[in-house]
Protein backbone atom coordinates (compact mmCIF):
# COMPACT_ATOMS: atom_id res chain seq x y z
CA UNK A 1 0.00 0.00 0.00
CA UNK A 2 2.81 2.36 0.82
CA UNK A 3 4.08 2.05 -2.77
CA UNK A 4 0.79 3.37 -4.08
CA UNK A 5 0.80 6.45 -1.91
CA UNK A 6 4.43 6.98 -2.85
CA UNK A 7 3.59 6.96 -6.51
CA UNK A 8 0.61 9.21 -6.01
CA UNK A 9 2.82 11.72 -4.25
CA UNK A 10 5.37 11.69 -7.05
CA UNK A 11 2.67 12.33 -9.64
CA UNK A 12 1.12 15.17 -7.75
CA UNK A 13 3.82 17.70 -8.56
CA UNK A 14 3.56 17.78 -12.37
CA UNK A 15 -0.22 17.60 -12.12
CA UNK A 16 -0.34 20.77 -10.12
CA UNK A 17 1.81 22.63 -12.62
CA UNK A 18 -0.46 21.56 -15.44
CA UNK A 19 -3.51 22.61 -13.51
CA UNK A 20 -2.26 26.14 -12.96
CA UNK A 21 -1.19 26.48 -16.59
CA UNK A 22 -4.60 25.50 -17.87
CA UNK A 23 -6.67 27.05 -15.14
CA UNK A 24 -8.49 29.45 -17.39
CA UNK A 25 -9.59 26.80 -19.82
CA UNK A 26 -11.33 23.69 -18.52
CA UNK A 27 -8.52 21.61 -17.19
CA UNK A 28 -8.28 18.28 -19.03
CA UNK A 29 -6.97 16.60 -15.90
CA UNK A 30 -9.90 17.73 -13.79
CA UNK A 31 -11.98 14.94 -12.44
CA UNK A 32 -15.22 14.34 -14.27
CA UNK A 33 -17.99 14.42 -11.64
CA UNK A 34 -19.51 11.27 -13.13
CA UNK A 35 -16.48 9.47 -11.76
CA UNK A 36 -17.93 9.76 -8.28
CA UNK A 37 -20.77 7.44 -9.32
CA UNK A 38 -18.39 4.58 -10.06
CA UNK A 39 -17.57 3.49 -6.51
CA UNK A 40 -21.17 3.91 -5.34
CA UNK A 41 -22.35 0.29 -5.83
CA UNK A 42 -19.35 -1.05 -3.94
CA UNK A 43 -19.65 1.51 -1.16
CA UNK A 44 -23.38 0.83 -0.80
CA UNK A 45 -22.91 -2.95 -0.66
CA UNK A 46 -20.11 -2.73 1.90
CA UNK A 47 -21.90 -0.15 4.03
CA UNK A 48 -25.21 -1.97 4.11
CA UNK A 49 -24.13 -5.61 4.23
CA UNK A 50 -20.77 -5.50 5.96
CA UNK A 51 -20.29 -2.39 8.09
CA UNK A 52 -23.85 -2.11 9.34
CA UNK A 53 -24.11 -5.77 10.39
CA UNK A 54 -20.76 -5.51 12.15
CA UNK A 55 -21.93 -2.52 14.13
CA UNK A 56 -25.17 -4.33 14.86
CA UNK A 57 -23.20 -7.24 16.30
CA UNK A 58 -22.08 -4.87 19.05
CA UNK A 59 -25.68 -4.01 19.78
CA UNK A 60 -26.85 -7.63 19.88
CA UNK A 61 -23.89 -8.55 22.04
CA UNK A 62 -25.27 -6.67 25.04
CA UNK A 63 -28.70 -8.32 24.84
CA UNK A 64 -30.16 -11.72 25.61
CA UNK A 65 -32.04 -11.82 22.29
CA UNK A 66 -32.97 -15.29 21.08
CA UNK A 67 -33.33 -14.25 17.44
CA UNK A 68 -37.09 -14.65 17.18
CA UNK A 69 -39.06 -12.99 19.96
CA UNK A 70 -39.71 -9.28 19.74
CA UNK A 71 -38.80 -8.76 23.38
CA UNK A 72 -35.30 -8.90 24.80
CA UNK A 73 -33.39 -7.32 27.62
CA UNK A 74 -30.17 -5.40 27.67
CA UNK A 75 -27.79 -7.34 29.83
CA UNK A 76 -24.69 -5.17 29.54
CA UNK A 77 -21.44 -7.09 29.53
CA UNK A 78 -23.00 -10.23 31.01
CA UNK A 79 -22.48 -12.17 27.78
CA UNK A 80 -18.78 -11.38 27.84
CA UNK A 81 -18.46 -12.33 31.51
CA UNK A 82 -20.31 -15.55 30.82
CA UNK A 83 -18.00 -16.42 27.92
CA UNK A 84 -14.84 -16.09 29.97
CA UNK A 85 -15.96 -17.27 33.40
CA UNK A 86 -19.01 -19.52 33.19
CA UNK A 87 -18.89 -21.21 29.82
CA UNK A 88 -16.33 -24.00 29.71
CA UNK A 89 -17.39 -24.81 26.14
CA UNK A 90 -16.30 -21.36 25.07
CA UNK A 91 -13.01 -21.27 26.96
CA UNK A 92 -12.27 -24.75 25.60
CA UNK A 93 -12.87 -23.54 22.04
CA UNK A 94 -10.72 -20.48 22.68
CA UNK A 95 -7.84 -22.58 24.03
CA UNK A 96 -8.13 -25.05 21.15
CA UNK A 97 -8.18 -22.22 18.63
CA UNK A 98 -5.11 -20.47 20.03
CA UNK A 99 -3.25 -23.77 20.20
CA UNK A 100 -4.29 -24.60 16.63
CA UNK A 101 -3.20 -21.20 15.33
CA UNK A 102 0.15 -21.43 17.06
CA UNK A 103 0.81 -24.94 15.74
CA UNK A 104 -0.22 -24.18 12.18
CA UNK A 105 1.56 -20.83 11.97
CA UNK A 106 4.88 -22.28 13.13
CA UNK A 107 4.63 -25.49 11.09
CA UNK A 108 3.27 -23.92 7.93
CA UNK A 109 5.67 -20.99 7.88
CA UNK A 110 8.69 -23.24 8.41
CA UNK A 111 7.59 -25.92 6.00
CA UNK A 112 6.55 -23.59 3.20
CA UNK A 113 9.91 -21.82 3.50
CA UNK A 114 11.73 -25.15 3.26
CA UNK A 115 9.75 -26.09 0.15
CA UNK A 116 10.39 -22.68 -1.38
CA UNK A 117 14.13 -22.89 -0.69
CA UNK A 118 14.25 -26.28 -2.38
CA UNK A 119 12.26 -25.07 -5.37
CA UNK A 120 13.53 -21.53 -5.92
CA UNK A 121 15.13 -22.32 -9.26
CA UNK A 122 12.85 -22.37 -12.29
CA UNK A 123 13.87 -25.83 -13.51
CA UNK A 124 11.28 -27.90 -15.32
CA UNK A 125 10.99 -30.48 -12.56
CA UNK A 126 10.82 -27.72 -9.98
CA UNK A 127 7.94 -26.00 -11.74
CA UNK A 128 6.08 -29.29 -11.94
CA UNK A 129 6.56 -29.95 -8.23
CA UNK A 130 5.42 -26.41 -7.37
CA UNK A 131 2.22 -27.02 -9.32
CA UNK A 132 1.72 -30.29 -7.44
CA UNK A 133 2.38 -28.80 -3.99
CA UNK A 134 0.05 -25.91 -4.73
CA UNK A 135 -2.73 -28.20 -5.85
CA UNK A 136 -4.45 -28.98 -2.50
CA UNK A 137 -5.15 -25.25 -1.97
CA UNK A 138 -7.75 -25.22 -4.73
CA UNK A 139 -9.83 -28.04 -3.25
CA UNK A 140 -12.80 -27.34 -1.02
CA UNK A 141 -12.27 -27.74 2.70
CA UNK A 142 -14.95 -30.40 2.85
CA UNK A 143 -13.15 -32.42 0.18
CA UNK A 144 -9.85 -32.14 2.02
CA UNK A 145 -11.62 -33.11 5.23
CA UNK A 146 -13.03 -36.28 3.65
CA UNK A 147 -9.68 -37.26 2.16
CA UNK A 148 -8.01 -36.94 5.55
CA UNK A 149 -10.84 -38.63 7.40
CA UNK A 150 -9.98 -41.67 5.35
CA UNK A 151 -6.24 -41.29 5.94
CA UNK A 152 -6.89 -41.09 9.69
CA UNK A 153 -9.54 -43.80 9.89
CA UNK A 154 -8.25 -46.06 12.68
CA UNK A 155 -9.59 -49.30 11.18
CA UNK A 156 -9.37 -48.95 7.42
CA UNK A 157 -7.38 -45.74 7.01
CA UNK A 158 -4.39 -45.11 4.79
CA UNK A 159 -2.01 -44.06 7.55
CA UNK A 160 -2.45 -47.25 9.53
CA UNK A 161 -2.36 -49.46 6.42
CA UNK A 162 0.92 -47.89 5.30
CA UNK A 163 2.40 -48.27 8.77
CA UNK A 164 1.17 -51.86 8.94
CA UNK A 165 2.58 -52.76 5.54
CA UNK A 166 6.00 -51.31 6.37
CA UNK A 167 6.26 -53.15 9.66
CA UNK A 168 5.70 -50.07 11.78
CA UNK A 169 2.60 -51.33 13.57
CA UNK A 170 3.92 -49.74 16.75
CA UNK A 171 3.27 -46.29 15.33
CA UNK A 172 -0.35 -46.97 14.39
CA UNK A 173 -2.79 -44.77 16.22
CA UNK A 174 -6.38 -43.70 16.41
CA UNK A 175 -5.59 -40.12 15.30
CA UNK A 176 -8.81 -38.10 15.44
CA UNK A 177 -10.28 -40.62 17.84
CA UNK A 178 -7.70 -39.70 20.47
CA UNK A 179 -8.94 -36.48 22.01
CA UNK A 180 -5.46 -35.55 23.22
CA UNK A 181 -4.06 -35.70 19.69
CA UNK A 182 -6.99 -34.83 17.43
CA UNK A 183 -6.14 -31.14 17.18
CA UNK A 184 -2.56 -31.91 16.13
CA UNK A 185 -3.73 -34.17 13.33
CA UNK A 186 -6.12 -31.55 12.04
CA UNK A 187 -3.20 -29.09 12.12
CA UNK A 188 -1.23 -31.51 9.91
CA UNK A 189 -4.16 -31.55 7.49
CA UNK A 190 -4.33 -27.76 7.48
CA UNK A 191 -0.62 -27.51 6.64
CA UNK A 192 -1.01 -30.05 3.82
CA UNK A 193 -3.95 -27.99 2.59
CA UNK A 194 -2.20 -24.61 2.38
CA UNK A 195 1.60 -24.97 2.61
CA UNK A 196 1.87 -24.94 -1.21
CA UNK A 197 0.09 -21.61 -1.37
CA UNK A 198 2.48 -20.04 1.13
CA UNK A 199 5.42 -21.68 -0.68
CA UNK A 200 4.51 -19.61 -3.74
CA UNK A 201 4.59 -16.41 -1.68
CA UNK A 202 8.04 -17.38 -0.39
CA UNK A 203 9.36 -18.29 -3.84
CA UNK A 204 8.43 -14.83 -5.11
CA UNK A 205 10.36 -13.35 -2.17
CA UNK A 206 13.37 -15.61 -2.65
CA UNK A 207 13.64 -14.93 -6.37
CA UNK A 208 13.91 -11.21 -5.73
CA UNK A 209 17.15 -11.63 -3.73
CA UNK A 210 20.12 -10.51 -5.85
CA UNK A 211 22.38 -13.49 -6.62
CA UNK A 212 25.53 -11.41 -6.25
CA UNK A 213 24.96 -11.34 -2.51
CA UNK A 214 25.36 -15.11 -2.30
CA UNK A 215 28.36 -15.05 -4.61
CA UNK A 216 30.04 -12.42 -2.47
CA UNK A 217 29.22 -14.34 0.71
CA UNK A 218 30.61 -17.50 -0.83
CA UNK A 219 33.86 -15.73 -1.62
CA UNK A 220 34.07 -14.53 1.95
CA UNK A 221 33.83 -18.17 2.96
CA UNK A 222 30.36 -18.01 4.53
CA UNK A 223 28.74 -21.44 4.85
CA UNK A 224 25.14 -22.19 3.82
CA UNK A 225 23.74 -21.61 7.26
CA UNK A 226 25.51 -18.25 7.60
CA UNK A 227 24.23 -17.26 4.16
CA UNK A 228 20.71 -18.19 5.16
CA UNK A 229 20.96 -16.28 8.42
CA UNK A 230 22.43 -13.09 7.07
CA UNK A 231 21.04 -12.91 3.53
CA UNK A 232 17.99 -15.10 2.95
CA UNK A 233 16.11 -14.62 6.22
CA UNK A 234 16.35 -10.82 6.38
CA UNK A 235 15.50 -10.53 2.69
CA UNK A 236 12.40 -12.70 2.89
CA UNK A 237 11.14 -10.86 5.99
CA UNK A 238 8.34 -9.15 4.02
CA UNK A 239 7.24 -12.54 2.67
CA UNK A 240 7.40 -13.99 6.18
CA UNK A 241 5.11 -11.34 7.55
CA UNK A 242 2.60 -12.00 4.74
CA UNK A 243 2.77 -15.75 5.31
CA UNK A 244 2.38 -15.44 9.07
CA UNK A 245 -0.48 -12.94 8.89
CA UNK A 246 -2.35 -14.91 6.26
CA UNK A 247 -1.83 -18.26 7.96
CA UNK A 248 -3.07 -16.80 11.23
CA UNK A 249 -6.34 -15.58 9.78
CA UNK A 250 -6.69 -18.78 7.76
CA UNK A 251 -6.28 -21.00 10.81
CA UNK A 252 -8.59 -18.88 12.95
CA UNK A 253 -11.19 -19.52 10.27
CA UNK A 254 -10.64 -23.27 9.80
CA UNK A 255 -14.40 -23.64 10.25
CA UNK A 256 -15.11 -25.65 7.08
CA UNK A 257 -12.25 -28.05 7.63
CA UNK A 258 -13.24 -28.74 11.24
CA UNK A 259 -16.90 -29.31 10.37
CA UNK A 260 -15.94 -31.60 7.50
CA UNK A 261 -13.47 -33.67 9.47
CA UNK A 262 -15.17 -33.69 12.87
CA UNK A 263 -18.85 -33.38 12.00
CA UNK A 264 -21.36 -30.75 12.99
CA UNK A 265 -21.23 -29.94 15.86
CA UNK A 266 -17.62 -31.07 16.38
CA UNK A 267 -16.63 -32.86 19.55
CA UNK A 268 -15.11 -30.66 22.19
CA UNK A 269 -11.50 -31.58 21.44
CA UNK A 270 -11.89 -30.09 17.96
CA UNK A 271 -14.19 -27.19 18.75
CA UNK A 272 -12.72 -23.82 17.73
CA UNK A 273 -14.14 -20.31 18.08
CA UNK A 274 -15.95 -20.16 14.75
CA UNK A 275 -17.59 -23.57 15.23
CA UNK A 276 -18.55 -22.57 18.79
CA UNK A 277 -20.13 -19.33 17.55
CA UNK A 278 -22.07 -21.34 15.00
CA UNK A 279 -23.31 -23.78 17.63
CA UNK A 280 -24.37 -20.94 19.92
CA UNK A 281 -26.16 -19.32 17.01
CA UNK A 282 -27.82 -22.61 16.01
CA UNK A 283 -28.94 -22.86 19.63
CA UNK A 284 -30.87 -19.59 19.14
CA UNK A 285 -28.69 -17.61 21.53
CA UNK A 286 -28.21 -14.72 19.13
CA UNK A 287 -27.10 -12.16 21.69
CA UNK A 288 -24.54 -14.48 23.19
CA UNK A 289 -23.29 -15.62 19.76
CA UNK A 290 -22.79 -11.98 18.79
CA UNK A 291 -20.72 -11.41 21.93
CA UNK A 292 -18.61 -14.46 21.06
CA UNK A 293 -18.13 -13.07 17.54
CA UNK A 294 -16.76 -9.86 18.96
CA UNK A 295 -14.31 -11.76 21.16
CA UNK A 296 -13.36 -13.74 18.05
CA UNK A 297 -12.59 -10.57 16.07
CA UNK A 298 -10.67 -9.14 18.99
CA UNK A 299 -8.60 -12.33 19.26
CA UNK A 300 -7.63 -12.19 15.58
CA UNK A 301 -6.67 -8.54 15.94
CA UNK A 302 -4.69 -9.22 19.11
CA UNK A 303 -2.75 -12.18 17.74
CA UNK A 304 -2.01 -10.31 14.51
CA UNK A 305 -0.76 -7.33 16.50
CA UNK A 306 1.51 -9.48 18.67
CA UNK A 307 2.96 -11.16 15.58
CA UNK A 308 3.67 -7.87 13.88
CA UNK A 309 5.54 -6.71 16.95
CA UNK A 310 7.55 -9.92 17.13
CA UNK A 311 8.39 -9.89 13.43
CA UNK A 312 9.46 -6.28 13.61
CA UNK A 313 11.81 -7.16 16.44
CA UNK A 314 13.61 -10.06 14.77
CA UNK A 315 15.08 -8.38 11.66
CA UNK A 316 16.29 -5.48 13.80
CA UNK A 317 18.05 -7.91 16.10
CA UNK A 318 20.10 -9.28 13.19
CA UNK B 1 26.06 -34.39 -2.38
CA UNK B 2 24.41 -35.04 0.94
CA UNK B 3 22.41 -31.85 0.53
CA UNK B 4 21.18 -32.91 -2.88
CA UNK B 5 20.11 -36.33 -1.57
CA UNK B 6 18.18 -34.88 1.33
CA UNK B 7 16.65 -32.28 -0.99
CA UNK B 8 15.39 -35.04 -3.26
CA UNK B 9 14.17 -37.06 -0.31
CA UNK B 10 12.12 -34.20 1.15
CA UNK B 11 10.60 -33.25 -2.20
CA UNK B 12 9.96 -36.86 -3.17
CA UNK B 13 8.31 -37.81 0.10
CA UNK B 14 6.10 -34.73 0.13
CA UNK B 15 5.13 -35.33 -3.50
CA UNK B 16 4.03 -38.83 -2.48
CA UNK B 17 2.07 -37.46 0.49
CA UNK B 18 0.07 -35.41 -2.00
CA UNK B 19 -0.15 -37.87 -4.89
CA UNK B 20 -1.03 -41.02 -2.93
CA UNK B 21 -4.16 -39.73 -1.16
CA UNK B 22 -5.44 -38.09 -4.36
CA UNK B 23 -4.93 -41.31 -6.31
CA UNK B 24 -6.60 -43.36 -3.62
CA UNK B 25 -9.59 -41.01 -3.76
CA UNK B 26 -9.75 -41.16 -7.56
CA UNK B 27 -9.49 -44.95 -7.69
CA UNK B 28 -11.66 -45.37 -4.62
CA UNK B 29 -14.55 -43.48 -6.16
CA UNK B 30 -15.02 -46.47 -8.51
CA UNK B 31 -14.71 -49.16 -5.85
CA UNK B 32 -17.06 -50.84 -3.44
CA UNK B 33 -16.41 -50.28 0.25
CA UNK B 34 -14.99 -53.77 0.60
CA UNK B 35 -12.74 -53.39 -2.42
CA UNK B 36 -11.41 -50.09 -1.06
CA UNK B 37 -10.61 -51.52 2.36
CA UNK B 38 -8.94 -54.63 0.93
CA UNK B 39 -6.63 -52.73 -1.39
CA UNK B 40 -6.79 -48.94 -1.17
CA UNK B 41 -3.87 -48.51 -3.59
CA UNK B 42 -4.92 -51.01 -6.25
CA UNK B 43 -6.54 -50.04 -9.52
CA UNK B 44 -10.31 -50.39 -9.40
CA UNK B 45 -11.48 -53.75 -10.77
CA UNK B 46 -13.97 -52.01 -13.01
CA UNK B 47 -14.79 -48.42 -13.88
CA UNK B 48 -18.28 -48.93 -12.56
CA UNK B 49 -20.06 -45.58 -12.23
CA UNK B 50 -22.31 -46.96 -9.48
CA UNK B 51 -21.04 -44.54 -6.82
CA UNK B 52 -21.43 -41.57 -9.13
CA UNK B 53 -24.91 -42.64 -10.13
CA UNK B 54 -25.78 -42.98 -6.45
CA UNK B 55 -24.50 -39.54 -5.41
CA UNK B 56 -25.80 -37.71 -8.48
CA UNK B 57 -29.19 -39.36 -8.72
CA UNK B 58 -29.89 -41.02 -5.39
CA UNK B 59 -28.43 -38.29 -3.22
CA UNK B 60 -29.35 -35.47 -5.56
CA UNK B 61 -25.83 -34.11 -5.85
CA UNK B 62 -26.73 -33.31 -9.44
CA UNK B 63 -29.04 -30.50 -8.44
CA UNK B 64 -26.51 -29.24 -5.87
CA UNK B 65 -23.97 -29.17 -8.67
CA UNK B 66 -26.21 -26.90 -10.73
CA UNK B 67 -26.93 -24.68 -7.77
CA UNK B 68 -23.19 -24.25 -7.30
CA UNK B 69 -22.77 -23.51 -11.00
CA UNK B 70 -25.50 -20.85 -10.91
CA UNK B 71 -24.26 -19.20 -7.71
CA UNK B 72 -20.64 -19.11 -8.90
CA UNK B 73 -21.49 -18.06 -12.46
CA UNK B 74 -23.41 -15.05 -11.17
CA UNK B 75 -21.42 -14.01 -8.12
CA UNK B 76 -17.97 -13.99 -9.75
CA UNK B 77 -18.80 -11.57 -12.62
CA UNK B 78 -20.96 -9.38 -10.39
CA UNK B 79 -18.16 -9.05 -7.83
CA UNK B 80 -15.64 -8.33 -10.58
CA UNK B 81 -17.87 -5.71 -12.17
CA UNK B 82 -18.62 -3.79 -8.98
CA UNK B 83 -15.02 -4.06 -7.81
CA UNK B 84 -13.59 -2.91 -11.14
CA UNK B 85 -15.87 0.16 -11.15
CA UNK B 86 -14.65 1.06 -7.69
CA UNK B 87 -11.05 0.23 -8.57
CA UNK B 88 -11.25 2.43 -11.64
CA UNK B 89 -12.64 5.37 -9.68
CA UNK B 90 -9.95 4.95 -7.04
CA UNK B 91 -7.26 4.98 -9.71
CA UNK B 92 -8.56 8.20 -11.26
CA UNK B 93 -9.71 10.23 -8.28
CA UNK B 94 -7.06 12.06 -6.36
CA UNK B 95 -5.90 12.69 -2.86
CA UNK B 96 -8.02 12.11 0.17
CA UNK B 97 -11.20 11.05 -1.62
CA UNK B 98 -9.46 8.27 -3.48
CA UNK B 99 -7.66 7.16 -0.34
CA UNK B 100 -10.82 7.24 1.76
CA UNK B 101 -12.90 5.22 -0.72
CA UNK B 102 -10.19 2.61 -1.15
CA UNK B 103 -9.60 2.42 2.59
CA UNK B 104 -13.28 2.04 3.37
CA UNK B 105 -13.77 -0.74 0.83
CA UNK B 106 -10.61 -2.63 1.69
CA UNK B 107 -11.06 -2.39 5.44
CA UNK B 108 -13.79 -5.00 5.06
CA UNK B 109 -11.04 -7.61 4.65
CA UNK B 110 -10.41 -7.29 8.36
CA UNK B 111 -13.93 -8.49 9.21
CA UNK B 112 -14.03 -12.28 9.06
CA UNK B 113 -17.29 -13.63 7.64
CA UNK B 114 -17.68 -15.94 10.61
CA UNK B 115 -17.76 -13.00 12.98
CA UNK B 116 -20.72 -11.56 11.12
CA UNK B 117 -22.99 -14.56 10.95
CA UNK B 118 -25.61 -13.49 13.46
CA UNK B 119 -26.37 -9.97 12.18
CA UNK B 120 -26.12 -11.08 8.56
CA UNK B 121 -28.58 -13.89 9.18
CA UNK B 122 -31.02 -11.46 10.80
CA UNK B 123 -30.66 -8.93 7.98
CA UNK B 124 -31.05 -11.55 5.25
CA UNK B 125 -34.09 -12.92 7.05
CA UNK B 126 -35.75 -9.51 6.94
CA UNK B 127 -34.95 -9.14 3.24
CA UNK B 128 -36.31 -12.59 2.35
CA UNK B 129 -32.88 -13.81 1.30
CA UNK B 130 -32.74 -16.96 3.39
CA UNK B 131 -33.07 -20.35 1.74
CA UNK B 132 -32.62 -19.15 -1.82
CA UNK B 133 -29.75 -18.78 -4.24
CA UNK B 134 -30.04 -14.99 -4.46
CA UNK B 135 -29.04 -14.74 -0.82
CA UNK B 136 -25.98 -16.91 -1.40
CA UNK B 137 -24.97 -14.81 -4.39
CA UNK B 138 -25.28 -11.58 -2.44
CA UNK B 139 -23.36 -13.00 0.51
CA UNK B 140 -20.55 -14.10 -1.82
CA UNK B 141 -20.38 -10.66 -3.40
CA UNK B 142 -20.29 -8.93 -0.02
CA UNK B 143 -17.64 -11.16 1.47
CA UNK B 144 -15.21 -11.00 -1.44
CA UNK B 145 -15.76 -7.43 -2.64
CA UNK B 146 -13.05 -5.95 -0.37
CA UNK B 147 -10.34 -8.33 -1.59
CA UNK B 148 -11.46 -7.88 -5.22
CA UNK B 149 -11.22 -4.09 -4.87
CA UNK B 150 -7.82 -4.57 -3.28
CA UNK B 151 -6.53 -6.65 -6.20
CA UNK B 152 -8.14 -4.67 -9.04
CA UNK B 153 -7.78 -1.21 -7.53
CA UNK B 154 -4.18 -1.95 -6.63
CA UNK B 155 -3.48 -2.94 -10.22
CA UNK B 156 -5.37 -0.08 -11.88
CA UNK B 157 -3.48 2.45 -9.79
CA UNK B 158 -0.28 1.31 -11.49
CA UNK B 159 -1.63 1.99 -14.99
CA UNK B 160 0.05 5.08 -16.48
CA UNK B 161 -2.14 8.13 -15.95
CA UNK B 162 -1.17 9.51 -19.36
CA UNK B 163 -3.42 6.93 -21.02
CA UNK B 164 -6.43 8.30 -19.20
CA UNK B 165 -5.45 11.89 -19.77
CA UNK B 166 -5.08 11.41 -23.52
CA UNK B 167 -8.56 10.02 -23.73
CA UNK B 168 -10.13 12.69 -21.55
CA UNK B 169 -8.63 15.41 -23.75
CA UNK B 170 -10.48 13.76 -26.60
CA UNK B 171 -13.58 14.46 -24.60
CA UNK B 172 -14.36 10.82 -23.80
CA UNK B 173 -16.52 10.29 -20.73
CA UNK B 174 -15.35 8.17 -17.80
CA UNK B 175 -17.61 5.28 -18.73
CA UNK B 176 -16.01 4.97 -22.14
CA UNK B 177 -12.52 5.30 -20.67
CA UNK B 178 -13.34 2.60 -18.14
CA UNK B 179 -14.67 0.19 -20.75
CA UNK B 180 -12.20 0.83 -23.55
CA UNK B 181 -8.96 1.61 -21.69
CA UNK B 182 -8.99 0.58 -18.03
CA UNK B 183 -10.68 -2.82 -18.41
CA UNK B 184 -8.68 -4.15 -21.37
CA UNK B 185 -5.41 -3.06 -19.79
CA UNK B 186 -6.34 -4.74 -16.52
CA UNK B 187 -6.97 -8.14 -18.07
CA UNK B 188 -4.15 -9.90 -16.17
CA UNK B 189 -5.37 -8.75 -12.77
CA UNK B 190 -9.00 -9.39 -13.69
CA UNK B 191 -8.12 -12.94 -14.72
CA UNK B 192 -6.22 -13.48 -11.48
CA UNK B 193 -9.06 -12.05 -9.40
CA UNK B 194 -11.63 -14.09 -11.34
CA UNK B 195 -9.80 -17.32 -10.54
CA UNK B 196 -9.42 -16.34 -6.91
CA UNK B 197 -13.14 -15.57 -6.62
CA UNK B 198 -14.10 -18.70 -8.52
CA UNK B 199 -12.26 -20.93 -6.06
CA UNK B 200 -13.71 -19.12 -3.02
CA UNK B 201 -17.29 -18.97 -4.30
CA UNK B 202 -17.30 -22.53 -5.58
CA UNK B 203 -16.02 -23.88 -2.26
CA UNK B 204 -18.03 -21.59 0.03
CA UNK B 205 -19.61 -23.47 2.93
CA UNK B 206 -20.50 -21.00 5.67
CA UNK B 207 -23.29 -19.09 3.95
CA UNK B 208 -25.10 -22.14 2.56
CA UNK B 209 -24.86 -23.70 6.01
CA UNK B 210 -26.34 -20.58 7.59
CA UNK B 211 -29.02 -19.75 5.07
CA UNK B 212 -30.16 -22.88 3.25
CA UNK B 213 -32.87 -25.13 4.66
CA UNK B 214 -34.34 -26.99 1.67
CA UNK B 215 -32.20 -29.83 0.31
CA UNK B 216 -33.08 -28.65 -3.22
CA UNK B 217 -31.26 -25.35 -2.63
CA UNK B 218 -28.02 -26.83 -1.34
CA UNK B 219 -24.74 -26.08 -3.03
CA UNK B 220 -22.10 -28.79 -3.43
CA UNK B 221 -20.04 -28.16 -0.28
CA UNK B 222 -23.17 -28.17 1.88
CA UNK B 223 -24.52 -31.30 0.20
CA UNK B 224 -21.15 -32.98 0.75
CA UNK B 225 -21.13 -31.98 4.39
CA UNK B 226 -24.52 -33.57 4.87
CA UNK B 227 -23.03 -36.84 3.53
CA UNK B 228 -20.65 -36.93 6.42
CA UNK B 229 -23.31 -37.84 8.93
CA UNK B 230 -25.22 -40.20 6.66
CA UNK B 231 -22.38 -42.26 5.24
CA UNK B 232 -19.95 -42.37 8.12
CA UNK B 233 -17.60 -44.90 6.56
CA UNK B 234 -18.98 -45.33 3.07
CA UNK B 235 -15.80 -43.77 1.73
CA UNK B 236 -16.28 -44.70 -1.96
CA UNK B 237 -19.49 -42.67 -1.95
CA UNK B 238 -17.80 -39.74 -0.19
CA UNK B 239 -14.96 -39.97 -2.72
CA UNK B 240 -17.35 -39.81 -5.67
CA UNK B 241 -18.77 -36.68 -4.09
CA UNK B 242 -15.29 -35.22 -3.62
CA UNK B 243 -14.43 -35.95 -7.26
CA UNK B 244 -17.58 -34.27 -8.47
CA UNK B 245 -17.12 -31.22 -6.26
CA UNK B 246 -13.48 -30.83 -7.32
CA UNK B 247 -13.87 -31.48 -11.03
CA UNK B 248 -14.51 -27.94 -12.35
CA UNK B 249 -11.75 -26.41 -10.23
CA UNK B 250 -9.26 -29.11 -11.17
CA UNK B 251 -10.00 -28.78 -14.88
CA UNK B 252 -9.61 -25.02 -14.64
CA UNK B 253 -6.36 -25.49 -12.70
CA UNK B 254 -4.88 -27.68 -15.41
CA UNK B 255 -5.53 -25.12 -18.12
CA UNK B 256 -5.16 -21.84 -16.25
CA UNK B 257 -2.49 -22.70 -13.73
CA UNK B 258 -0.61 -19.44 -14.15
CA UNK B 259 -3.65 -17.41 -13.19
CA UNK B 260 -4.38 -19.64 -10.24
CA UNK B 261 -1.00 -19.04 -8.73
CA UNK B 262 -1.17 -15.31 -9.48
CA UNK B 263 -4.73 -14.94 -8.21
CA UNK B 264 -4.50 -16.96 -5.06
CA UNK B 265 -1.18 -15.40 -4.21
CA UNK B 266 -2.56 -11.91 -4.80
CA UNK B 267 -5.32 -12.84 -2.41
CA UNK B 268 -2.79 -14.04 0.11
CA UNK B 269 -0.62 -10.95 0.04
CA UNK B 270 -3.43 -8.90 1.48
CA UNK B 271 -1.70 -9.00 4.87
Amino acid sequence: MSTHTGMAAKRKAPDRRMESATKKRRSPTRVNPALYLFPLPAVAVIAFFLVMPTLQAFQYAVTDWNGFSAAFDYVGVDNFIRAFTKDSLFTNALTNNLKFVLLVVIAQTAFSLVLALLLTKNSRGGILLRALFFFPTILSSVSVAFIWKFIYDPNFGLANSVLGATGLQGLQGSYLGDSNQALYWVAVTQVWFHAGQMMVVYIAGLQSIPRELYEAAEMDGANKWQQFKSITWPFVAPATSIVVAYTTVQSFKAFDLILGIAGNPPKSSLDILSTRIYSTFANSEFGYAAAQSIIFMAMIALVTWIQRRLLRLTPKGE
Amino acid sequence: MLASISRRAILGIYALIIIIPLTVVGFGSFKSTQELFEGPFSLPRSLSPANYAEVIGGQDLGSSFWNSVIVTAVSVPVTLFIASLAGYAVSRLKGFVSWAIFGFLVLGMAIPAQANMVPLYVLFGRLGLLDNLQGLILANVVSTLPIAVFILGGFMRTLPKELYEASSIDGTGPWKTYASIALPLSTPSIAAAAIFLFVIHWNELLYPLLFIQSPGNRTLPLALLSFQGEFQTNYPLLFAGVMLASLPVVVAYIFLQRYFVAGITAGASKG
